[in-house]
């Protein structure tokens, strides 16, 4: 168990910069989600971190210690690949004992540790199966145990979920954080998906474009999103682009209501964003009530509990809104629905565009 | 239930396969066995014990042995450097296309080429001459195993470079990080991990080699006109009657010649079941 401080990281390839200036500091213990689009550079960062890949500039410290020029092998770091990259030639007990087996470790010394890590990964009854003879799910518990058997520092894991079908990935991530929790060691890994992000980390870092965006607990990301990409990627909600009027945001011909936009100087170009759980939706009867928005159900998409509707405003065709209504009260907003949109002046964020 | 289609190139692959091979050896077995007169004998095998024959089999098991093992290691050692990362991407085409013609230049054109360049005469053999290494008095000649070796050499190196392309590039760079993080040296993963993974492929592609050349003829006649004894060579002298016509020593020579093969294949089916148990599908 360490810290991680990432301090300053660079890279480039062919003058093409994936990485620029990033810094994260990571606490001991602490299990932080980079999440981002494909390209963002979570990957090259996470391989920064292992060592496969030098930076350009910066350092990596871990536990107060410049590990940037240290070999891979040396940096006491665990690391789980998308792939599994289980070792195809050995079975599961062998290749949790692969860590300690290279340190030199007695062969009874290996197998205690690997059998105490299987069990923890519930496969205890699998040892002696070769990954072939292995779902997906537990190829990848085989590869968290045999990342763990190094004592690791700081684990590492490059998406180590996208591989499995929707319910194993569940249970799994689950898991991690169970088995991360218990051994207390510092983690980074790696995802595109913002559920599987916001449900175990403790911080999530946003990424776009080699940038780091936002670094927050999941609540304060989902709440308080940095900026409109940040706003856009995590979770859903409408984004309406304006300029910032009093406590309003002017946005095409209409003045909508957002305490936030106070904090910006009046006619200041802003996003406006509201999130589909703070959209209140009534059928309309004729009367608009001041702030509200004028429009008509487009689509609706079932969620179980929750139906999500999307609503296309009057007047403006390229303004849509999104609605969550409990599904028992979904039946009166069918396509074509004429409605009123409208939403507490506290709900929306506003950020400066 | 199978498609028609499949059915008749089943029974294609069959026929061809009986016509081909089996009855070819069903008739050499049989020819080995029956004398000019029709009655069973086993004099015919049990000729292949006089020194000629059997220092034949001898001679084409130690050619076979040494240039199958030289061409896996230089083979596969050439197709791991080309398959580097650091490696430029176009010595792979390169390597790929001088390998594919390479491979099939054997044969007499083979030999003269090699007399030419390392025979006594040879102009390598006469430029390191004016250098002061005399390299036939230092031991070296072209016309014996240890020539035909490197000679056969020239086109089991390439044969193996093709062959071993496919399996190196099955070994997946993640299982390398893998064990990198895991703490190991990089001899640490090609003895645990890399050369396991490829021992199937490597005795495969042994297998293969050696075949080729116990079974090589132009190369090796053009190259010593039969002062070595192979079996391929002894099979052409007693079939044309350079010496006497004995067809039935012929036949019990390629029988001879079919069984050794058997056996190393069998021998390689084992170590490579032995070394690919962790691929067998349960």
């Amino acid at each position: 168990m360490a810290t991680v401080d990432i301090k300053g990281v660079r890279k480039s390839y062919s003058g093409r910069e994936v990485l620029s200036a990033i810094d994260l500091a990571m606490g001991d213990g602490e299990l932080i989600c980079l999440l981002g689009p494909s390209g963002c550079g979570k990957t090259t960062l996470l391989r920064i971190v292992a060592g496969f890949i030098q930076p350009d500039a910066g350092q990596v410290l871990v536990a107060g210690d410049d590990v940037t020029k240290l070999p891979t092998a040396r940096r006491r770091m665990g690391m789980v690949f998308q792939s599994y990259s289980l070792f195809p030639n050995m079975t599961a007990l062998d290749n949790v004992c692969f860590g300690p087996r290279v340190a030199g470790q007695k062969r009874d010394v290996q197998l205690a540790r690997a059998r105490q890590l299987l069990d923890m990964v519930g496969l205890s009854s699998h040892e002696a199966k070769f990954p072939h003879q292995l779902s997906g799910g537990q190829q990848q518990r085989v590869a968290l145990a045999r990342a763990l058997a190094v004592q690791p520092q700081v684990l590492l894991l490059d998406e180590p979920l996208s591989a499995l079908d929707a319910k194993v990935r569940v249970q799994l991530r689950e898991e991690i954080r169970r088995i991360q929790r218990e051994t207390g060691v510092t983690t980074m890994l790696v995802t595109h998906d913002q559920e599987e992000a916001l449900s175990i980390s403790d911080r999530v870092a946003v990424m776009n474009g080699g940038r780091l965006l936002q670094v927050a607990t999941p609540a304060a990301i989902y709440r308080e999103p940095a900026d409109g990409f940040v706003a856009r990627f995590i979770g859903s909600g409408a984004v309406f682009a304006g300029q910032a009027q009093g406590d309003h945001v002017r946005v095409a011909d209409f003045t909508l209501p957002a305490h936030a936009a106070a904090a910006h100087p009046r006619g200041e170009p802003v996003e406006m964003f509201i999130r589909p759980e703070k959209v209140q939706l009534t059928p309309r009867n004729g009367h608009i009530p001041t702030g509200a928005l004028a429009g008509e159900v487009r689509e609706t998409i079932f969620l179980g509990s929750l139906t999500r509707v999307r609503i296309a405003v009057h007047g403006a065709t390229d303004l849509h809104l999104w609605a969550d209504l409990a599904s028992e009260h979904a039946e009166d907003f069918k396509p074509g629905a004429p409605v009123v949109a409208q939403w507490d002046a506290s709900a929306p964020r506003v950020m400066k565009a | 239930m199978r498609s028609p289609l499949a059915v008749f190139f089943i029974v294609l692959f069959l026929a061809v396969n009986v016509l081909f091979m089996l009855a070819p050896t069903a008739m050499l077995a049989i020819q080995a066995v029956f004398d000019d007169d029709g009655a069973f004998t086993l004099e015919y095998f049990q000729a292949l014990a006089q020194y000629q024959y059997a220092s034949s089999f001898e001679n084409s098991l130690i050619l076979s042995l040494l240039s199958a093992t030289v061409g896996v290691i230089a083979g596969g050692l050439i197709a791991f450097a080309v398959l580097k990362d650091d490696a430029p991407r176009w010595l792979r085409s390169v390597v790929t296309s001088f390998s594919a013609v390479a491979a099939n230049f054997a044969g007499v054109p083979l030999a003269f080429s090699f007399i030419a360049t390392l025979g006594t005469l040879g102009l390598l053999t006469k430029l390191l001459k004016t250098w002061g290494i005399d390299i036939y008095a230092a031991g070296f000649s072209l016309y014996s195993i240890g020539g035909l070796t490197l000679v056969y050499s020239y086109f089991q190196i390439p044969l193996m470079v093709i062959i071993f392309f496919p399996a190196l590039e099955a070994l997946r760079p993640s299982w390398r990080e893998a064990a990198e993080n895991l703490g190991a040296s990089t001899w640490q993963y090609w003895r645990l991990v890399g050369l396991p993974v490829l021992a199937p492929s490597l005795l495969a592609a042994w297998i293969l080699l050696f075949g080729s050349a116990f079974s090589a003829y132009g190369t090796a006649y053009a190259l010593t006109s039969g002062n070595i004894a192979l079996v391929t060579t002894e099979i052409s002298a007693v079939l044309s009657g350079n010496v006497v016509s004995e067809p039935q020593i012929g036949a019990a020579l390629s029988v001879g010649m079919i069984v050794v093969m058997v056996l190393v294949l069998l021998a390689s089916n084992l170590l490579s079941a032995r070394a690919a148990r962790w691929s067998v599908k349960s």
